[in-house]
């Protein structure tokens, strides 16, 4: 089986199937990881550019290892400002990197759909490594990754994500990944940051964190931004950490497990508590652990579909 | 290949069309004789003891001339995107006899001198060239423009199209000041507190796609506004590119009590929604944004029942570098002099959900009205100001092919039935085939 575009732009409209592939071909990868000389040549030869139009430290990071550990040769290029600023056109950019000669660009930016935009001039594979508020998909693979390790599957499991839903592309990949799997999904947040018409994704809408914290498998606790407060979506992070923040205390009432996950980089005391964080619900490590090798899956199985195709060229 | 040149004209003879003019409640089938630029007669001719140009109009409607009432031409300060040479071209192809041109230009048109400047450049077309002048200098929502002034020089409404006016006491004086010279002020309705950043229509499509979203309120709640300022001021306000529900509801309630007040709408918003942005095509991209099922059902009820009055293009010319980006920083706006008849008579009257006369009021009828033109009454000793239009014509929207020096449409590729296949104004006449 072999995945049906040559990009990964967005979980949604991929397939169960397709989904089942990359996550067990990830965990088939992440062995080497573990290896003494961890890195393998499956994709020397390859090129990959790395485009980061948006701050990241983890997500590049991640990318990076995991083009190194099959051997790809990366470039790299960070930059705060995007091409909305003066100055060459983001198109003009990628069609120049691409003229050297590439096979991949993972590309984060700002703006939603940037990715799919580029997709039309690019021959490239692209892989969204997150646009504007739109998707991040190999987080969304990540994060199931990581309840797949920890509960066998997906199927069934109640996860919701906690947060700033309208600004966050890492609960859009959740929400259309995990219901691709047959899991069932809730949010839960303040009313000012649940966007419009949601529940018609399939997803359950809780507006009390006690409701969440009682219902909830798993809860994927997303990083609140700052300068959302400074544009009066909510009036502080002192309130919002008394009716979002996830404490031990909202965890013990409980009474029973629960797991505890998160994008990354966390705000310790605001969205969730370090007891939280570093405690025995937590699989935060995990995930970034299993970030590099949902990379690897990633870019193996696009690039495998290339080969095939040069290889018919060929003949 | 499309003749690009009008030609002149001296005597004509339109042999056994069907006239159709619902203002002079004329509908026959007949010839109609035109010398020195006016209708000479209207009734049988013999075609054989006529010594002038005969065209066969056979199977053809001959219709008043088409006015778009909303469209920026761009001259002067974004020539590279369209120029009144251009956008009449355009608006020729598109079967209009006449625009009305936008003034947020660069600079905007504000004083006597930019509108006489427009009326320089477009002597001669054969498009009419109607300006629309700014409410407030600079279009900063500051000051009154001189109105008197450029109403003798030729503007028939104003606008700070592009922007709403922001302060209530401005747009209450605006519309006390244009009443005394009977012209509408024209708004675009949108609070931008409660819109910025947004780039499409805020409803599920934008959930899923994560964009920032227009809600269909910072559209609404502007109207209401102006709604109630046309009746206490007892002055005339025309709501351009009406795109919701609830604003037709809420223009209908208005004319129901007497208010002055008169809409448009545009065809994308009748044709599209905003399942459209699902591709990230920038063409796509508009103000208002393109709505939902609801909204859409709701303005095409409210042009049956005549709640919306205009159907005008907001011909919106644009650089490719302007939309071939992203979504976010595309700018927005959409042409339409060139599709926006075609799109009508394929999409409305040949499905029967409107009538050719329906099409007609709100093509050339009602915003002659609204904006106090001659009515181009298609009469004897009356001049010639005619679209002659095809029902049966089948076409492709193509975007190579447009005279418009812009081609930033979302209709590219298109297959319609039914189009303006020409004019005759000023003694000029163009047909397209």
């Amino acid at each position: 089986m072999q995945l049906k575009s040559h990009h990964l732009l967005g979980l949604e409209g991929v397939s169960r199937d397709e989904i089942t592939l990359i996550l067990d071909t990830a965990f088939t990868l992440r062995e080497i990881l573990d290896r003494p000389i961890p890195k393998v040549p499956t994709l020397r030869g390859k090129t990959v550019a790395n485009l980061f139009y948006e701050p990241s430290t983890r997500t590049r990071f991640s990318f990076e290892l995991a083009e190194k550990r099959l051997s790809a040769d990366s470039i790299n290029f960070s930059s705060a400002t995007s091409s909305t600023k003066k100055g060459e056109t983001l198109k003009d950019t990628l069609r120049n990197i691409e003229a050297m000669r590439i096979d991949f660009v993972v590309i984060r930016h700002a703006s939603a759909g940037t990715p799919h935009f580029l997709a039309q001039y690019l021959d490239s594979s692209i892989i969204n490594a997150g646009d504007g508020a739109h998707e991040h998909p190999t987080q969304g693979l990540l994060d199931m990754m990581t309840l797949r390790e920890k509960f066998g599957k997906l199927e069934g499991l109640n996860v919701v994500i906690v947060g700033d839903i309208e600004h966050s592309r890492v609960a859009r990949s959740n929400i259309h990944g995990l219901l691709a799997m047959g899991a069932r999904v809730g949010i839960c947040g303040p009313a000012t940051l649940i966007p419009r018409e949601i529940e018609k994704m399939g997803v359950t809408v809780y507006p009390h964190i006690e409701d969440a914290v009682a219902e909830a498998d798993v809860l994927n606790v997303l990083r609140i931004q700052l300068e959302r407060q400074k544009s009066g979506l909510f009036p502080s992070l002192r309130e919002y950490r008394a009716l979002f923040g996830i404490t031990r205390e909202r965890l013990d009432r409980r009474g029973r497990d629960i797991t505890i996950m998160h994008p990354g980089p966390m705000n310790r005391g605001i969205e969730i508590d370090s007891e939280v964080a570093d405690g025995d619900y937590s699989v935060i490590l995990h995930q970034v652990t299993n970030g590099v090798a949902v990379r690897m899956a990633v870019l193996y199985l696009l690039a495998g579909g290339k080969s095939k195709l040069e290889g018919e060229d060929n003949g | 290949m499309a003749k690009t040149e009008p030609m002149k004209i001296g005597k004509l003879l339109l042999k056994g069309g069907r006239i159709l003019d619902p203002s002079s409640r004329i509908d026959t089938v007949t010839d109609i004789l035109l010398d020195k630029g006016k209708i000479q007669k209207i009734g049988s001719v013999d075609a054989k003891s006529f010594s002038g140009k005969v065209i066969d109009c056979k199977n053809k409607f001959i219709v008043p001339g088409l006015i778009d009432m909303h469209v920026h031409l761009r001259e002067p300060g974004r020539e590279d995107t369209e120029t009144i040479d251009s956008g009449c071209q355009a608006a020729m192809a598109g079967g209009f006899t006449a625009v009305c041109c936008m003034p947020n230009t660069e600079p905007p048109i504000d004083c006597r001198g930019q509108v006489e400047f427009i009326k320089e450049r477009a002597e001669g077309l054969i498009v009419d060239v109607h300006p629309i002048a700014a409410v407030t200098v600079g279009r900063k929502g500051e000051q009154l423009t001189e109105m008197g002034e450029l109403v003798e020089a030729g503007s028939v409404g104003f606008s700070d199209d592009g922007t709403h006016i922001k302060q209530s006491g401005i747009l209450r004086r605006a519309l006390e000041y244009a009443k005394m010279f009977g012209r509408p002020i024209i708004d675009h309705c949108e609070d931008p507190s409660l819109s910025e950043g947004g780039v499409m229509n805020e409803g599920f499509t934008s959930t899923v796609l994560g964009l920032p979203g227009i809600p269909s309120i910072s559209e609404e709640i502007d109207i209401a506004r102006d709604l109630l300022m046309a009746q206490f001021t007892g002055g005339s306000v025309h709501i351009a590119h009406v795109s919701t529900k609830r604003s037709v509801q809420l223009i209908r309630e208005a004319k129901s009590r007497g208010v002055s007040v008169t809409a448009e709408t545009c065809p994308h918003y009748l044709l599209l929604t905003d399942e459209a942005v699902r591709t990230f095509d920038t063409n796509t991209k508009m103000k208002p944004p393109l709505r939902d099922k609801s909204d859409q059902d709701a303005l095409i009820e409210g042009i049956k029942d005549g709640t919306v009055d205009v159907i005008a293009s907001d011909h919106a010319p644009h650089a490719v570098e302007e939309k071939d980006t992203e979504y976010d920083a595309a700018a927005f706006g959409i042409i339409g002099l060139e599709t926006i008849a075609g799109l009508m008579l394929s999409h409305f009257v040949n499905k029967g959900i409107l009538t050719i006369e329906q099409l007609i009021e709100t093509m050339t009828v009602n915003p002659r009205k609204i904006l106090g033109l001659p009515s181009c009454a298609i009469k004897e000793g009356e001049n010639a100001n005619l679209t002659f239009i095809d029902l049966d014509s089948e076409w492709k929207v193509d975007k190579n092919h447009f005279l418009s020096k812009s081609r930033n449409t979302p209709f590219d590729g298109w297959e319609l039935k039914g189009k303006a296949i020409g004019i005759v104004n000023k003694s000029q006449l163009y047909i397209s085939e």
